[in-house]
């Protein structure tokens, strides 16, 4: 099977939602019209061979409509025959569903996705921000977001949570007066005494 | 009548899943469950990964990796600077193994432009002997922290001192250690100083008996290998499912290295073997390293018997394509000719004039597949980059591989992992 061969098939199978392959550096790809189909798509790339997903990637055609697009690299392991899947989203929908289901690896890529373009996956299971912290309100990828980035309030230190022994008994206070004062007693953890 | 087992067949493998599996059956009589947060500032970490364990007394009953502690937003970056001036960005992906991403984002640029089929012979040459030798240099490290954190500390000296000879290299081709920045769209920055190939084979030579040391501590021995028989085994589905790339890929005994798969410069007149393994635990993967290490320098020294123009290059091969528009020319050139003083200053204002289009390219890094996705829509300055860390894929399946694991195993898991947070974080 080439890349070609399994373009046509993908094509035969879900006819008018695929574009016609096209080809630039010896890479195909398929352009897809309705972005509520790729998980079914995947699924059957999935099932005539394409069994590793490379990358996920993400576009952001600021000034176009749709604004966004959505690029997966697929590959057969072993054969080594590659395909590239396209699709766009506009930007009152900003969702699509996920294909976890189908490889998981998808699941951080798309975490990574929501995360810096904010578009959403329905269907994944954890759909958190990956490298930006919990309640950052920005998607730092959109075009419309500022190289310097924007001011927003920072994570509390370096935990996002209540650390677990936090306002326990026996607590040493880090970096509040002198070691006498820090050392480890019984603290009240509502009053701090 | 069931005929009774045969005794010598019996294997006692999967030793932290019967762990887990008593765990599951005492549930009741043990207490509750604690969470312990470990990193992102912990040395077992390999750099600022934040794993949150909830833990069972010493088994861990659950594992979430936090990522993004040193995201810097390289992929905004990229977006905002020519394409040569990103060849720095690159040094700091995997820091381990800078002169790799060096050739790795070139090649990507040179296959947008469609010239990544007609580098110079002498810089393809050049350029796998960098690959190698920061292979070599990145799984030394590996190597190093991997068995300090299980306790053998002997092997991290040993591995270090070879590895300064790999930063002595570097800094002869490149003029710096770690941020080397060797590659240009097109070619290298310079070609290698006359002596350095003599450097090399002296280091191949040096390197071998110290390998060879390093595995007469570590291959065989007794504590080494009961810490990763057994471990966090992958198998070659789950491997695949979740994208692993690289020597972890391998481990689970996929034979898939883009080297051999997909040849780029001058692999495919090369010989050298893929080493896979057959369990997928924590020690195939370390055998795997071991014996990449070891079909490097064979690369390495067949690249200095055939380099084209020999060590010295007495014949003046070419290390850039001649083409005006997508190298710089000679300075000399430059202050004597027209066309040259106008190439030079578009290709430094303006950057290399790409065609619009998209490509993606996998590179066989260390690590794995470092991948480069680039939507360009014409100009000097990428539209989108995109880039594919291996560390960052790799790192996605601890979820899964860690729970059931004892909590002394997590620095094992995590070694044999081999990833670099500068890489997955971006």
């Amino acid at each position: 099977m080439t890349a070609l061969e399994a373009a046509n098939s993908i094509k035969a199978k879900f006819g008018d939602l695929i574009s016609e392959p096209t080809e630039f550096r010896g890479e195909i790809s398929l352009g897809i019209s309705d972005a509520n189909q790729i998980a079914a798509i995947c699924g059957f790339a999935k099932s005539i061979g394409f069994n590793y997903l490379v990358d996920v990637s993400s576009l952001d055609n600021y000034g176009e409509d749709p604004r966004w697009t959505v690029v997966y690299h697929l590959r057969t392991m072993l054969a080594g025959v590659e395909i590239c899947l396209k699709t766009s989203v506009s930007e009152e929908k900003s969702e699509l569903p996920s294909v976890v289901g189908v490889w998981r690896t998808a699941n951080w890529h798309e975490r990574e996705i929501y995360d810096m373009m904010g578009i959403r996956f329905c269907g994944h299971p954890d759909l958190r921000r990956i490298l930006m912290w919990e309640g950052y309100p920005y998607y730092p990828l959109r075009k419309d977001f500022p190289l310097a980035g924007k001011p927003s309030d920072l994570p509390g230190v370096a935990f996002t949570r209540v650390t677990p022994m936090e306002g326990g008994p026996f607590v040493t206070v880090a970096g509040v007066g002198d070691s006498s004062a820090r050392e480890p007693r019984v603290r009240v953890p509502e009053t701090n005494e | 009548m069931n005929k009774m087992p045969d005794v010598q067949n019996i294997e006692i493998r999967d030793t932290a899943g019967r762990v887990a599996q008593v765990a599951e059956e005492l549930q009741d009589v043990q207490g509750e469950k604690m969470v312990l947060n470990m990193g992102p500032s912990h040395p077992a970490t390999h750099g600022v990964l934040r794993i949150v364990l909830e833990l069972d007394g010493e088994i861990i009953t659950k594992a979430d990796p936090d990522v993004g502690y040193l995201h810097r937003g390289d992929e905004k970056i990229a977006e905002s600077m020519t394409y040569t001036q990103f060849i720095p960005y690159t040094d700091r992906l995997d820091y381990l193994a800078p002169l790799a991403n060096n050739v790795a984002y070139a090649l990507a640029v040179e296959k947008l432009l469609g010239v990544d089929k007609n580098l110079p012979p002498r810089c393809q040459y050049i350029r796998v002997m960098c690959c190698e030798l920061a292979r070599i240099s990145a799984h030394l490290l590996g190597l190093g922290a991997f068995a300090m954190d299980t306790g053998a500390v002997t092997v991290f000296l040993l591995t270090f001192t070879e590895r300064e000879k790999v930063y002595d290299l570097a800094e002869a081709a490149s003029g710096a250690r770690l941020t080397t920045s060797y590659t240009r769209i097109g070619g290298l920055v310079r070609d290698i100083p006359p002596t350095w190939c003599a450097q090399v084979k002296q280091f191949c030579d040096e390197f071998e008996v110290a390998l060879a040391e390093a595995e007469t501590l570590l291959t065989r021995n007794r504590i080494w290998v009961d810490r990763l028989r057994d471990l966090a085994v992958v198998s070659k589905e789950m491997a695949i499912d979740y994208g692993l790339s690289g020597p972890n890929l391998r481990g689970s005994g996929v034979e898939w290295d883009l080297r051999k798969n997909q040849p780029y410069l001058c692999y495919k007149d090369l010989e050298f073997e893929v080493a896979i393994g057959s369990v997928g635990d924590c020690y195939d993967r370390y055998l795997v390293r071991m014996e990449e290490m070891r079909q490097s320098v064979r690369i390495l020294r067949q690249c200095l018997e055939k380099i084209p123009g020999g060590w010295g290059n007495d014949s003046k091969e070419p290390v850039c394509i001649a083409d005006g528009k997508i190298t710089l020319p000679s300075k000399q050139k430059v202050m004597s000719s027209m066309e040259e003083l106008i190439h030079q200053f578009m290709l430094v204002t303006e950057g290399v004039n790409c065609p619009p289009g998209e490509i993606y390219f996998g590179h066989e890094n260390p690590k794995g597949e470092l991948g480069f996705y680039i939507h360009s829509r014409g100009g000097g300055v990428p539209y989108r980059l995109k880039i594919r860390a291996p560390s960052f894929v790799n790192l996605s399946i601890l979820g899964e591989l860690m729970p059931g694991c004892m909590i002394s195993d997590v620095p094992v898991i995590l070694g044999s992992l081999d990833f670099v947070m500068g890489e997955s974080d971006r």
